[in-house]
This record gives C-alpha cells, sequence and structure tokens, in this order.
C-alpha cells in the first residue's frame, strides 16, 4: 500500500512467462544478432513485428509501450544525429536514402530495447535467480541477485520512513543551493546505511543458523525442465538465425529508396 | 488543535485508505487509535502533520489547513516520534541528535541549548549528551527519539507504536513520560495494539476498520466491548477477559484496572462471607 | 535426559568491556518448553546465539565454560552442523527471509544440506502444513504479513527437523493475535512433536501458560529458574522489572488482602476466572 508497490513483483502466468528463461534469453541474443547484422529498413521492420505476438501473448501491453516511451527519448536523439551527419557530409543536401538509413538505425535500436523489454517483462526475478543458480554460475551471484531482487522494495519503503521522520524534525530536502540540498540527505543516507548494515548481518546470521555452507554442492527444490513451449521458442530461434543468416550473406535485400527510383523512373 | 474533515486518501496504487473521517482533537486530548493492520491508522496520523495531504477532505491544525503550509511548519505544532528509532538517528552525539530539529526550526543558540539540557534531564539522558546514541541501547535510543522531538516542545505529540520491541520497564517509564505530558496539557496521540498498555494508561480510544472510524468513547466502554474488539481483530485485556467470564455472578462487565478489579472482587468475597455466616 | 548442558558460561564480543554472559548453567530436558525472560540487555539474546554455536563461531569474542546441545559439544562444531539438532527464529521477520516464493524459503536449509529433490519436497510440505502456511507456498514472502512471516521462518528450521527449536522474541513486532497464534504454533510442537522449545519473550501473560521451565536472567546470569506458577508468585522476581502476567498479579494481590482464591497460581486469565467462579460461587 504506497507508491514503492510497483517495484514488487507479482506471480503472473502466460504462455510467455511459463517459458524457460534460459531459452527465452537465447531468443533475445538471436534477436539482438539478427538486428545488428541488418541494417536496411525492411527487416529490421519485420524483426520488430515479430515481438509483437510475444507482447500479447504475455499481456504485458501497457508496460511494453511505457518501456518503448521511455526509450522514445533515445531513439529521437539516434535519428536526428543520423540525419545531422550526412547533412555535413553530403555538403549540406539531403537524400531520401539518407533519411531511410537513419530510420533503420532507429528501427534497430527499437527492435534491441523491445526485445530485451519483453525479456525482462515476461521473467519473474526469482525464475530469473533459479534460471542463475541452474547454470553454471557459482551459487552466491544467484544468491546475490535474489536477495538484491528481495530487499530493493524493503529498503525503498524505509527510505520513505526515513525521509518522513526527518521532514516531522524539520529537515526540509529542497531547501538552499546544490550544496547544502546534498547536505540535506545525510539523516537521510545515514540511517539508511545503518540499518542496510543491520540487516546484511542478521540476514549472515540467519544464513548461519539454516545451514549455510554445509555441503559443497547444493541442492534445489526447484527443477527447471524444457515443456512443449520452450522447445518450439528454440525451434523459432533456429530458424530466425539461419534465415536470418542466408538472407544477409546470400540475398541483396531491396531498399525502399531502391523502390522508390523503381517507381519514379517508371512514370519519368 | 486539530479537525478532521471528512478525509480521503488514496495512495497511488488506487488503494482508498482513508474512506471519510471526521474526528476533532482537543487540546490536551489522550488518545489511543487502535485497530488491526491495513485499517489506516498510520496514514490517517501522517495528515496531522501534512506528511500525506488529504485527497478529499480538511485537515486544519489550530486553524491551519495542511494543504496550504508546509510540514516543517506543521511540525512545530504536532510532534511525531516514529516506530523504530533507528530510522530517525544519524548525528554523532545524543545532544547533536536532539538539536537537529531545533536548529532546523532556526531557534537561537542560546534556546537550543536550554532546551536540549531540559530534554536530556526529562528523558534522563544527560550522561549520554556527547555519546553516540549508536552506541546506546533499544531502549535508550527510543528516549533520545522521543527526546529529538519533544525538545521543540510541540503542542501535540504523535507516537507510532511506541512500545514495540521494549521491555517491561520501558513501558512503565514511558507510561509515566506520558503521563507527565497529559499533566502539562499536551495532546498525546498514540497508535498502538498494545490492549494492556492502553489499558494501563486509561485514554480516550478511537477505533479504526477499513478506513473509517467505528468506535470512539473511553477506554473503560471501548476495551470491554467484545464484539467490537473482535472485528478489529484485538484481544481484550486480561481484567476484562476475566471479568467478561465472571459475568454469571452478577458483577460489572466494564473493568480494565487492577485496582478497581481488587476493590470489587474483595467486596463480592466479603459480601459471600457474610451470606455464609 | 539433558539436551542441553550448559556450564560456567563466560562469554565476552569482541571488543566490549565486560561480559554479555556472566557464569551462566543451565539445565534443559528433552521435551521443555522454556521460557527465558528478563530486562533488556541482560543477555537473552546472546545465550539464544549460543545453543547454535553462532557464539562464538559468527561473532568470535571470548568464551569460557561449556556448551553441549544435542549431545554435540558446540566449540568443536560448525553452525550448520548444528542447523540439524537446533532451529533458530529471530526476532525480525523481514531479516530472516531470503527467497522470492515461501516455498523456496522454507527449503532454503535443506537445499544447503544437498538433500535430494524428492525427500526435499515432502519436507517442505510437511512443514508448511505444520506452520499452517501451505496455502502460501507460492506468494512472496514480502507480500504476506508480519505474522505469516514469522510462521514462514518457523517452518523453514522445522523442515530440518531439529531436536530443540530457540525463538528470541519472534513476536516483538507483530500485533497480539498474531503473536498468540505464533506461540500456538510452538505450543503444538511442543506437544505433538516432542520438540523441545526455548522461546524468549516479555509479554509473559500471553506465554507463562505454555512453559514448565521459567528462566528469569539479569546482568548476564539466571537469577531465578522453576516452574512459572511457583516462581511468579515470588515477591523479589517483580523487583529485577519483569511483566507479572495481570492475571497472577491480580491473585497475589487478592491473596495479600486476605482472599484465598486457590493455592494454585494461575498464569492466564482463564485460570483465575475460573477459580474465583469457584470461590465466589453462592
Amino acid at each position: 500500500m504506497s507508491v514503492f508497490d510497483g517495484l514488487k513483483f507479482r506471480k503472473v502466468s502466460s504462455p510467455i512467462h511459463n517459458l524457460d528463461p534460459r531459452i527465452k534469453f537465447i531468443y533475445v541474443i538471436a534477436i539482438f544478432i539478427s538486428a545488428i547484422l541488418f541494417s536496411q529498413i525492411l527487416p529490421l521492420a519485420i524483426l520488430f513485428l515479430m515481438q509483437l505476438p510475444f507482447v500479447f501473448l504475455a499481456g504485458v501491453q501497457k508496460q511494453w509501450v511505457k518501456s518503448l516511451r521511455g526509450a522514445a527519448f533515445l531513439a529521437t536523439f539516434i535519428f536526428v544525429i543520423n540525419i545531422v551527419t550526412k547533412f555535413f557530409y553530403n555538403n549540406w543536401t539531403i537524400q531520401f536514402s539518407d533519411i531511410e538509413i537513419a530510420l533503420s538505425m532507429t528501427m534497430r535500436f527499437v527492435v534491441l530495447v523491445e526485445s530485451f523489454s519483453v525479456f525482462f517483462l515476461t521473467t519473474s526475478p526469482d525464475y530469473l535467480g533459479l534460471a542463475l543458480e541452474q547454470s553454471r554460475m557459482p551459487y552466491e551471484f544467484a544468491f546475490a541477485f535474489t536477495t538484491a531482487v528481495r530487499f530493493v522494495p524493503v529498503l525503498a519503503e524505509e527510505a520513505q520512513t526515513i525521509m518522513d521522520a526527518q521532514k516531522a524534525r524539520g529537515l526540509e530536502l529542497e531547501k538552499g543551493n546544490l550544496l547544502k540540498r546534498i547536505r540535506n540527505y545525510i539523516p537521510i543516507l545515514v540511517p539508511l546505511i545503518v540499518s542496510a548494515i543491520r540487516r546484511s548481518l542478521e540476514l549472515a546470521e540467519a544464513m548461519e543458523s539454516r545451514a549455510w555452507g554445509a555441503v559443497k554442492k547444493r541442492t534445489n527444490l526447484y527443477l527447471l525442465k524444457l515443456h512443449k513451449g520452450d522447445y518450439i521458442l528454440i525451434s523459432i530461434t533456429a530458424i530466425i538465425l539461419i534465415t536470418t543468416l542466408y538472407l544477409r550473406f546470400f540475398v541483396t535485400i531491396p531498399s525502399i529508396t531502391y523502390y522508390i527510383n523503381l517507381i519514379s523512373n517508371f512514370f519519368s | 488543535m486539530i479537525t478532521i474533515d471528512n478525509v480521503h486518501y488514496s495512495y497511488a496504487s488506487n488503494i482508498e485508505a482513508l474512506k471519510g473521517v471526521s474526528l476533532t482533537i482537543n487540546d490536551g486530548d489522550f488518545i489511543a487509535i487502535m485497530g488491526q493492520n491495513g485499517a489506516g491508522k498510520t496514514t490517517f496520523i501522517k495528515h496531522f502533520n501534512g506528511l500525506l495531504k488529504p485527497t478529499s477532505g480538511t485537515v486544519h491544525v489550530n486553524g491551519i489547513e495542511t494543504t496550504k503550509t508546509s510540514v516543517a511548519t506543521l511540525a512545530k505544532n504536532v510532534g511525531f516520534v516514529f516506530q523504530n528509532p533507528d530510522n530517525q538517528l544519524f548525528s554523532e552525539t545524543v545532544e547533536d541528535e536532539i538539536a537537529f530539529a531545533l536548529k532546523n526550526f532556526k531557534y537561537d543558540k542560546k534556546t537550543i541549548e536550554e532546551q536540549v539540557t531540559w530534554a536530556l534531564d526529562f528523558f534522563s539522558l544527560t550522561q549520554y549528551r556527547k555519546t553516540s546514541p549508536f552506541l546506546l541501547s533499544g531502549g535508550e535510543r527510543k528516549r533520545v527519539a522521543l527526546a529529538s522531538v519533544l525538545a521543540w516542545n510541540p503542542d501535540a505529540l504523535v507516537l507510532d507504536e511506541p512500545t514495540i520491541g521494549q521491555d517491561h520497564e520501558q513501558k512503565e517509564k514511558l507510561r509515566q513520560f506520558i503521563i507527565q505530558l497529559h499533566a502539562k496539557k499536551k495532546t498525546v496521540i498514540m497508535v498502538t495494539h498494545d490492549v494492556e498498555f492502553v489499558a494501563e494508561c486509561n485514554p480516550r480510544v478511537i477505533l479504526m476498520r477499513d478506513g473509517k472510524i467505528i468506535a470512539d468513547g473511553i477506554a473503560k466502554n471501548i476495551l470491554t466491548n467484545p464484539t467490537l474488539l473482535e472485528e478489529s481483530s484485538i484481544v481484550l485485556p486480561q481484567i476484562a477477559q476475566i471479568f467478561t467470564k465472571l459475568y454469571p455472578l452478577g458483577l460489572p462487565t466494564d473493568i480494565i484496572d487492577i485496582t478497581e478489579a481488587e476493590t470489587i472482587l474483595l467486596a463480592a468475597n466479603a459480601k459471600k462471607q457474610e451470606q455464609l455466616t | 535426559m539433558a539436551i542441553i548442558n550448559i556450564s560456567n558460561l563466560v562469554y565476552t564480543y569482541p571488543g566490549a568491556s565486560k561480559p554479555s554472559i556472566d557464569g551462566l548453567s543451565l539445565t534443559v530436558e528433552k521435551g521443555e518448553f522454556v521460557l527465558i525472560t528478563g530486562p533488556s540487555g541482560c543477555g537473552k539474546t546472546s545465550l539464544c546465539r549460543t545453543f547454535n554455536g553462532l557464539i562464538p563461531h559468527f561473532y568470535h569474542g571470548e568464551l569460557s565454560g561449556q556448551i553441549i546441545v544435542a549431545e554435540q559439544d558446540i566449540i568443536s562444531k560448525q553452525t550448520f552442523d548444528m542447523a540439524k539438532h537446533v532451529g533458530l527464529v529471530f526476532q525480525n521477520p523481514e531479516n530472516q527471509l531470503f527467497a522470492l516464493s515461501v516455498e523456496k524459503d522454507v527449503a532454503f536449509g535443506l537445499e544447503n544440506l544437498g538433500m535430494n529433490r524428492e525427500e526435499m519436497r515432502k519436507r517442505v510440505d510437511w512443514a508448511l502444513n505444520l506452520a499452517d502456511i501451505y496455502n502460501l507456498r507460492e506468494r512472496s514472502p514480502h507480500e504476506v504479513s508480519g505474522g505469516q512471516q514469522q510462521r514462514v521462518a518457523i517452518a523453514a528450521v522445522l523442515a530440518m527437523q531439529p531436536e530443540i527449536i530457540v525463538l528470541d522474541e519472534p513476536t516483538s513486532f507483530l500485533d497480539p493475535l498474531s503473536a498468540e497464534r505464533i506461540f500456538e504454533v510452538i505450543y503444538k510442537l511442543n506437544q505433538e512433536q516432542g520438540i523441545t522449545v526455548i522461546l524468549v519473550e516479555h509479554r509473559l501473560d500471553l506465554t507463562a501458560k505454555y512453559a514448565n521451565h521459567l528462566v528469569v536472567m539479569d546482568k548476564g546470569k539466571i537469577c531465578f529458574e522453576g516452574n512459572p506458577r511457583n516462581l511468579l508468585c515470588n515477591e523479589e522476581i517483580s523487583h529485577i522489572g519483569v511483566g507479572i502476567p495481570k492475571a497472577t498479579l491480580l491473585y497475589k494481590k487478592l491473596k495479600t488482602a486476605g482472599f484465598n482464591v486457590n493455592q494454585q497460581t494461575p498464569l492466564s486469565s482463564d485460570e483465575l476466572a475460573d477459580q474465583l467462579l469457584k470461590a465466589l460461587k453462592t
């Protein structure tokens, strides 16, 4: 019941959420590689559209649009920079093909953002932690990851309480010049750090009491097993990669400028 | 005086935590706000010094509407002590900790010195003046937190769960402080689950449930009403439990004080002995 | 049969000027429900930490004396070895749960012990059921209430099937009703599973009725020890600042005033009410 509700993850079930995070990650990497390999707008647009079924199957449209909106600024930036450099380079003229290239670069960026956001939007942190545990990474890393995720909302809430407590003692955070404003945060940071240290000590104590480090090879309550959906996704990933490589190296991909020229030649 | 008029409050997540609360707190009142977790108690008291502003409705502190002024200004009148002292202690010495708010309120050096000395003395902390608050015990840290608020002499004091984590002796000390403050005509408002502590302090009790006030009255009436308390997941105080069970004897059932209980039971016993002879 | 045997224990934390435990001896029989109380800073928490070897292995410091728990010599055993014999539940429920789901948290200790998955599944479900949180198993630990979190922590130590469970003020952040549920779960474990319980608590009014061995500590020593009924009517005990249950207090007052209710000291309001009903019935 606070502003930090958004940070707490809730268990959601959908065909996409239930996919093995490892496979999903491989898929994201495949999309990533494809997006890097292509520089034409056409295949990039197709890559972009290919993510949509995932978004809808997972039912995360709203959050997905939000993350894209977040990327809008950088996307615009990439577009403008591309146009401007071309503009200078070509002696203050601009051609349609330049716009197309700028658009492609922007689209490439959007595809990268999009695929990663689908991954994070549809993978619950505990599932991700589990995937980390069952990959070959040392368990300590996976543990650090899940603990961090587990304590983000707790610490955020605590920061809010501390801020309230100090405001109730007349602290005005927004007052004064820059230096004063930074100093205003000392009464917030000190209790927060002290409490974080206390928490970590108590956590360590509780871990010790529950046989942390008893055997070299820990076991795991859950076993990540591949299901039908995971095999389908692996197949899709393989097809994407093969198609990408084939198209990239054996086919000349026509650009939109090419078609436009074709059409204008036809009329002239 | 704090006047709350038909206050609604919703968090960003669209959960309505307060659903139309009205209450008048007079100067010198001693109030305990009780109710189960999620009843809206903490949300409610955060309106008293403007930490939260109502979504609709109004809160006036000494005639000033809380939306029209800053937390810092309101805090001068309404002191707020949070549950966990560790959420506010940050200074190098106990003395600095207590002076923190006074400096924020721009008191002059002499007044700060006087007020700090007074607060240290009132909470028997004088020997720790130059000690780091982090080296003190839990009960002592709690007292530093109290002193750091009481030092600027606010008219009203809000205590959030003051007895949590405190042992028997510390609770007794806290009760003494509250009695002294009450005698000085300070308004004291506490939010607590500790039904025994409330029974000992004997304040006006306000019961909240599901964002609303469902009962308001003297402790003796509210803490001995089993149906009302059960609705709020509160257990009856021990003495009230005993007298509820003694109902067949025809004794009064609205008893929460141990001395009163003793008097009634001794009288009942004397009456019985009389009948026997 | 003694399950815990501590003799002449003196312990000083690293950097501390005086010992936190100062010449303490304690014997606990198997299956007892021990209640430890005393003012803050009396050494209760430090004593709890010795039962599974957190003191001295985790905290270091200076220790002398002997501690035998479940036939193991604490000094020569690691804390993870003791985890199978002694389960510790701490005060703050928030800081003893690490996983992102309740059942994964309950499994944490068993995973550390390297138990196979089928056995682990059985143990986890068994522990979840005993703590009455089976329906919460897939929830995230911070989604559930403080009382439920504390029951998760209890299930988590239960899963390791220890002979002893030690609880250090497990309910001090909880409301009385949630606290009572915790105590009832603990009492059931003691009665039905035969687990030895050591409970540190200020609120004797809620807990005295469950205990058959009361230990009152002050300044790192045990100052009173015995059956709670005999102990709580002792006049000196109130001088240490122990919160005697209201029912017991009222009983003492009545007795002093010449109203002799019954020979047995009541530990709960129910007990006193029954005695009074009998005595005052006409």
